[in-house]
């Protein structure tokens, strides 16, 4: 059985999230994988949503084996890798983003962290300024080392939950979470819905009777008006595919860091509406 | 995760339920086949230093492989959780033609997930799973093979699960999936013991068994996990050689790390993405392998050793023309495998060999290694 978790001062994600909180809106969170399309225009990319008024970044570790992603994200990843997308690479886009001062935390497939090693990926990553890691594959009560390794560098953690989760592994996770829950709002992959899920309100329901920690809520938002639905349950809404989206569909560097600005506007006034 | 557990529990109770056993013996008996038999292959084991080769015939099975075992005991646990969908990867197709069959025999719709690749080089299986009635999914992510097809078959169920069951094929994967595969198929074992103890009176010296996934090795080797006396060998797919870099040698050649949901050896680069495979036989052509078999590799209880592409034809070939059996491609691996272990162990010793599945669907890629259609016999 892993330790209970240590208890710590608010982090920084934690400082955005209570500030977005005091002006009476859910925070946004935009999510790119790093090294998409190339190394150098995926720091272009993520400093743009920062740009276009995301409250928070999540900054996507490429990994060959995203099962968890629909075809816009996985094929994101693929992009990425072929495009050179290292751990190393990662990390420095993670250092590029966090410098702009908005709280950057990297959303990652296990392997390629135990790969690097988990002692050394949490020192590095905090060296870089990130604020933690949202693990969608990985079990809090399987995840000891990590547990350990984010304690001592004083990260993040952020797990996720869907739709099918037990009352008993709810209140579990969240025992196990520093930062926010990560609710995914249906069940199924990342991609963008025509319409939002209407699992979410439910599942945000069950996550809030058994803590206090925000509740974050992805999978599926894509514009302003479903941002501003998913705001009125949630603590944070966070997107991904809408994103990946602009930049496949863009016609070029100056093109993609335009489109991925434009929507983080129109989705941060999304979040903004009353 | 629900889902999973779901099915851990769904399992155990329907193991602990007589009406439920005693349903999936008859279906193994008079719908699969079983008991299958064990052939001495007498021809065979002249070019195998005069040990005695005992091939345990599970491409005598309905649908012509040991996948028939597990799905028939996955499909009626679909039908207990009320459950109406069938889903599956499938890399040989193998298993897509069992879960196919098995849809059918059940009433349950059906879809299989293929890599693109493995679509075009065993389209016979392609053909027989639609005939079945299923719908065929090729699968163009990643490297267009099983590693690609288990990933978009996860994608589908994670948003199917009320309605689906991901009929997962290897004893591979999330728990409970590793041990739920192993223990339908460890009548494999279970019935080779007691045939070898019959027409010997003794144990075998050596069980042999090809690895991919590893299901059809498990299913042999887990009755005579306890027989120290027995030496255990899996072959893995050393495709054009280990020092290639070109193969799907798991055990031999990778590292820890977890993939699928299981904790186990992984082909991977230095970054933990996941290496290309490659061999040969689209059934073994996996990056990773069941995590009881990294267990019983670092424990020793089981050797684990790579086959060529090129090895394992000369046993297919060789096979066919001592025997009058085309074994499966992946089978080949462990013949191949068992003439190596037979020239070191010699006339005297008994091996046991998993011949897991038949060969109808390799003959286009035989064919061309062969180089079949311009000449009477064949000459590479």
């Amino acid at each position: 059985m892993t330790a209970m978790p240590a208890t710590f001062a608010p982090s920084k994600l934690n400082q955005t999230l209570a500030r977005c909180k005091a002006e009476g809106r859910a925070a946004l969170i935009g999510y790119l994988p790093a090294c998409f399309p190339t190394p150098d225009r995926g720091i272009a990319v993520l400093q743009a949503l920062v740009e276009g008024g995301v409250d928070a970044i999540e900054v996507g570790l490429p990994y060959s084996d995203p099962v968890l992603e629909g075809p816009t994200i996985a094929r994101s990843h693929d992009v990425a890798l072929r495009a050179g997308s290292t751990t190393a690479r990662v990390l420095s886009a993670v250092q590029a983003v966090a410098a702009t001062g908005v709280p950057t935390v990297v959303m990652t497939y296990w392997n390629p962290v135990e790969r690097y090693g988990v002692e050394r990926f949490a020192a590095d990553l905090a060296a870089a300024g990130g604020c933690g890691l949202i693990t969608p594959d990985l079990l809090p009560d399987e995840a000891e080392p990590w547990v350990e390794a984010s304690d001592a560098h004083g990260l993040d953690r952020i797990f996720v939950v869907a739709p099918s989760s037990t009352d008993r592994r709810l209140a579990m996770t969240a025992r196990y979470c520093r930062g926010f829950i990560y609710a995914a709002s249906v069940m199924g992959v990342t991609g963008t819905r025509a319409q939002t899920s209407s699992l979410a309100p439910g599942l945000v329901g069950r996550i809030r009777a058994t803590t206090d920690l925000p509740v974050g809520v992805g999978l599926g938002v894509s514009n302003a008006d479903q941002a501003a639905e998913v705001a009125g349950y949630a603590d944070a809404v966070i997107v991904g595919s809408a994103f990946v989206r602009r930049v496949l569909e863009a016609r070029g560097p100056a093109d993609e860091a335009v489109a991925v600005r434009t929507l983080a506007a129109e989705l941060a006034a999304g979040v903004r509406r009353r | 995760m629900a889902a999973l557990d779901e099915l851990g529990v769904a399992y155990t109770e329907a193991m602990a339920d007589p009406a439920f056993t005693a349903e999936l013996s008859r279906l193994l008996t008079t719908y699969a086949g079983r008991a299958t038999p064990i052939t001495d292959a007498t021809r065979l084991s002249e070019h195998a230093g005069g040990a005695r080769i005992l091939l345990k015939r599970e491409d005598l099975t309905h649908t012509g492989s040991h996948k028939i075992n597990n799905v028939l005991g996955q499909a009626l646990l679909t039908v207990r959780m009320g459950k109406k969908r069938l889903i599956a990867e499938t890399g040989a197709g193998q298993h897509g033609v069992a879960t196919a069959t098995a849809a059918a025999l059940f009433g349950l719709e059906c879809t299989i997930y293929m890599g693109e690749e493995d679509t075009r080089r065993q389209a016979l299986n392609v053909a027989r799973m639609k005939m079945l009635g299923a719908e065929v999914v090729p699968v163009t992510a990643g490297t267009k093979t099983l590693k690609d097809a288990i990933n978009e078959a996860f994608r589908d169920w994670v948003t199917t699960v009320d309605d689906t069951h991901y009929l997962f094929g290897t004893v591979a994967g999330p728990h409970p999936f590793p041990a739920l595969v192993r223990d339908f198929q460890k009548v494999v074992g279970e019935e080779a013991r007691a045939q070898v103890l019959a027409l010997t009176g003794r144990l075998p010296d050596a069980v042999t068994a090809c690895v991919g996934g590893g299901s059809n090795a498990i299913g042999i080797f887990t009755a005579f996990l306890p027989d120290n006396s027995v030496r255990l060998y899996g072959f893995e797919a050393g495709g054009d050689g280990v020092a290639t870099g070109r193969h799907a040698a798991t055990l031999s050649a990778g590292t820890r790390g977890v993939l699928h949901g299981a904790r186990t050896y992984v082909l991977q680069d230095s970054d933990g993405q996941t290496l290309a495979s490659h061999s040969i036989s689209a059934g073994l052509d996996y990056p990773g392998v069941g995590p009881e078999h990294a267990w019983l590799a670092e424990t020793g209880r089981v050797t684990y050793l790579p086959i060529t592409d090129s090895e394992a034809m000369d046993a297919f070939l060789l096979l066919a023309r001592t025997e009058g059996i085309i074994p499966a491609i992946e089978s080949a691996h462990a013949l191949a495998g068992t003439l190596h272990l037979g020239r070191q162990l010699g006339p005297d010793a008994v091996v046991l060999v998993s011949l897991s599945g038949r060969g109808d669907k390799d003959v286009d890629t035989a064919a061309a290694w062969f180089n079949l259609e311009s000449s009477p016999t064949g000459v590479r």
